[in-house]
């Protein structure tokens, strides 16, 4: 999963690298230590409703979320620090509209998935995507995505006996009974 | 009965023609999705898991061992042919493969790696085959608080042992601790963190997690980086076969590299990457060509893909003696165990010895195909390697999404797909490693169960965790691993642990 340049050619972390003007602390890095604190704040609140069921070892179902949760907040912590004292890396820097697009892709197969069946659903997912990398013509990406789409289906829900929605598409094809 | 009598009864078993037609497949698929770029052996295991969903255990196992051995051999492919490798621990093979395949040496490039890959992967398999009955015995008498000492272990070199930050190795560690709690607590059966939800009663699923931080995550990343240049593709020019001055240059690299990487994955000490950096250094130390290094050293081939098979074959002990995961890779299978019900340790030796036999005899076979299958077929991984990046991520999406509906056609399923896409996407984003977040994800339940056992039994004195002598050294080791980077990055000696970071998978 390294589409990532190798760890020593990392632009980030070196203090030594960085650029001499003053370094700005970037904003979302409070945003991740705060969401960090939520989390661990949630699962101190959870464990605090569980009942107690500890019997004699004085460990009950609560007491790992609960470490976990005081962990986590504790993280919550050094992360703010860490930002505050410059040595928390900059987030990489990313382009919004492509991740909408998979996102949007991602969501359409999510909604539509019961409804018009595995292959709309999914060759909506492709094209959304391809679009989000760059494929504009939707005309093309659509119906491609389907017919691939289709073919996986045919072949993960026929040979491989994978349960796969089915829509009217498929039920076209394969009668009322995938 | 000897560990070579049981070999030989799980060679027998899984040489029958059904179990050697799943290996093939398994290794053919391996490859292939092995190979596209981007995809490591962790995402090639997760997203081939829902084809094995239809056959019995002992098929989709075999398979699985396939599948596994494929996608590490696809990574060095792509290491060589691209400058981005397929998988973390093919880093080290990209600086001298891709150099060796600039030259018009990557023919004999991706033969070294292959014919490396199998010596390795066969020595390396033998000798889980014959160590693992020892582990097995040695487990037997481990109470829970020596399971818990070792898992505790496993968390810290996971997270932060390595890796270029112990704070972000350990909250990614943490995260996943969290979301192992949600779910029914194994003990009393209270429900946990669910909201209500009735769809997380069963707890988070490992394959929804590793291929929503793997595959969405990724292709988000990816997509918000604008990367759209393309890699170049290296035409392996010229004879794919290697010359004697190669073989001979290339089988002690091979051997060592063995040696070097069976121990590092067979302790609960993760990823492949730390045992193709040692054995990347130590070629260089040890070559009579030192000025070949960086412009295509074949030895630096050859060591470092031969310490990565024999690590990821080595990591194979502790999952499978002890049920211990310690890659995001292993995690993943771990979870392909279970979806049969079978849960890998010391007990499946005793309750079904076949089973487990059969598969380390598959792994032997699919070694051996894989050889035979990935020189002639080069031709085919190259035309993979070319596929755009458009339609490479809009079909990995394709495919991590029908594991999950396969698994569960639920939109709260996909939902949570999604969810860990996002988490992932900003894990990437603000520089935290994935691996730790999966194995903790794991893990976690296990470590809770073993330390609520072992405080049953001691009436909740803690102290009981550290009376028992092997704990207590596992966890000073732990202790160690969490402290030392911490101290070595503070005095700015850092770059060497980042250097060898076990990074996604």
């Amino acid at each position: 999963m390294t589409d990532r340049p190798p760890p020593h050619t990392d632009p980030a972390p070196d203090p030594a690298e960085r650029p001499p003007e003053p370094h700005v602390v970037h904003p979302s890095l409070f945003a991740v230590a705060a969401g960090l604190a939520v989390i661990g704040a949630v699962m101190l609140w959870d464990a605090g409703r569980l009942s107690g069921a500890a019997g004699y070892s004085n460990v009950g179902p609560a007491m790992f979320p609960r470490i976990i949760g005081g962990v986590l907040i504790g993280l919550a912590v050094w992360t703010a620090i860490s930002t505050l004292r410059r040595d928390f890396p900059d987030p990489h820097p990313s382009a919004h509209g492509p991740i909408l697009w998979v996102l949007a892709g991602l969501t359409a197969q999510l909604l539509l998935l019961k409804v018009a069946g595995f292959s709309i659903a999914t060759g909506l997912l492709f094209a959304l995507t391809a679009r989000g990398f760059g494929k504009r013509n939707l005309a093309v990406t659509i119906p491609l995505g389907i017919a691939m789409a289709f073919v996986i289906w045919a072949v993960f829900s026929q040979v491989l006996m994978l349960n796969l929605p089915a829509g009217p598409l498929e039920r076209l094809f394969f009668g009322a009974a995938p | 009965m000897s560990s070579f009598d049981f070999l030989l009864q799980g060679l027998a078993a899984a040489a029958q023609p059904m179990l050697l037609l799943y290996a093939f497949i398994g290794v053919l698929l391996g490859t292939m999705v092995g190979v596209l770029p981007g995809i490591g052996p962790a995402l090639t295991v997760a997203l081939l898991l829902p084809v094995t969903y239809g056959l019995d255990p002992a098929g989709s196992l075999i398979m699985f061992a396939g599948i596994y051995y494929g996608g590490m051999y696809g990574g060095s492919t792509t290491s060589i042919l691209l400058n981005t490798p397929g998988e973390s621990a093919s880093i080290i093979t990209a600086l001298e493969g891709n150099r060796m395949a600039r030259n018009g040496r990557g023919g004999p490039a991706l033969a070294t790696a292959a014919i490396g890959s199998f010596i390795a992967g066969l020595i390396a398999t033998l000798l889980l085959a014959f160590l693992a009955p020892y582990i097995v015995r040695m487990a037997l008498v481990f109470g829970p608080r020596e399971y818990f000492a070792l898992m505790v272990l496993a968390f810290v070199t996971v997270s932060s042992a390595f890796g270029d930050s112990t704070l972000r190795g350990l909250t990614s560690l943490f995260l996943g601790l969290a979301l192992g709690c949600i779910g029914i607590d194994q003990l009393t059966g209270q429900a946990r963190l669910s909201f209500g939800f009735p769809d997380l009663l069963d707890g988070v699923d490992v394959t929804t997690l590793a291929v929503g931080m793997f595959a969405v995550g990724e292709a988000l990343f990816v997509a918000g980086q604008h990367a759209l240049d393309r890699d170049q593709v290296l035409p392996v020019k010229g004879s794919i076969w290697m010359s004697r001055r190669d073989w001979a240059r290339s089988w002690k690299p091979w051997l060592r590299g063995t040696a070097i990487g069976f121990p590092i994955g067979a302790m609960p000490a993760g990823g492949a990457e730390i045992g193709t950096f040692l054995s990347y250094s130590a070629e260089k130390r040890l070559t009579k060509h030192p000025e070949e290094f960086g412009n295509g050293a074949i030895e630096g081939v050859a060591g470092p893909e031969a310490a990565n098979n024999a690590s990821a074959a080595g990591t194979l002990v502790p999952l499978l003696t002890l049920g211990l995961p310690t890659t995001a890779t292993a995690a993943i299978m771990l979870a392909g165990f279970q979806q049969f019900g079978l849960q890998p340790g010391p007990l499946l030796f005793a309750t079904n010895p076949t089973l487990v036999w059969s598969l380390i005899a598959s792994l032997l076979i699919a070694n051996l195909m894989l050889v035979v299958l990935n020189l002639p077929l080069i031709g085919l991984w190259v035309k993979l390697l070319t596929i755009p990046k458009p339609w490479l991520y809009a079909g990995i999406l394709m495919f991590a999404t029908l594991g999950t509906i396969g698994t569960n056609p639920s939109s709260f399923e996909l939902g949570m797909l999604m969810g860990f896409g996002l988490i992932g996407y900003l894990m990437r984003m603000f520089h935290y490693p994935v691996a730790p977040i999966v194995v903790g994800l794991i893990l976690g339940p296990m470590a809770e169960q073993q330390l609520r056992r072992a405080l049953s039994i001691s009436q909740g004195d803690w102290s009981v965790l550290v009376q028992s002598p092997v704990a207590a050294v596992l966890l000073t080791l732990a202790a160690l691993g969490l402290i030392v980077p911490l101290v070595l990055r503070a005095m700015g000696k850092g770059q060497v642990l980042q250097a060898v970071a076990a990074d996604e998978d």
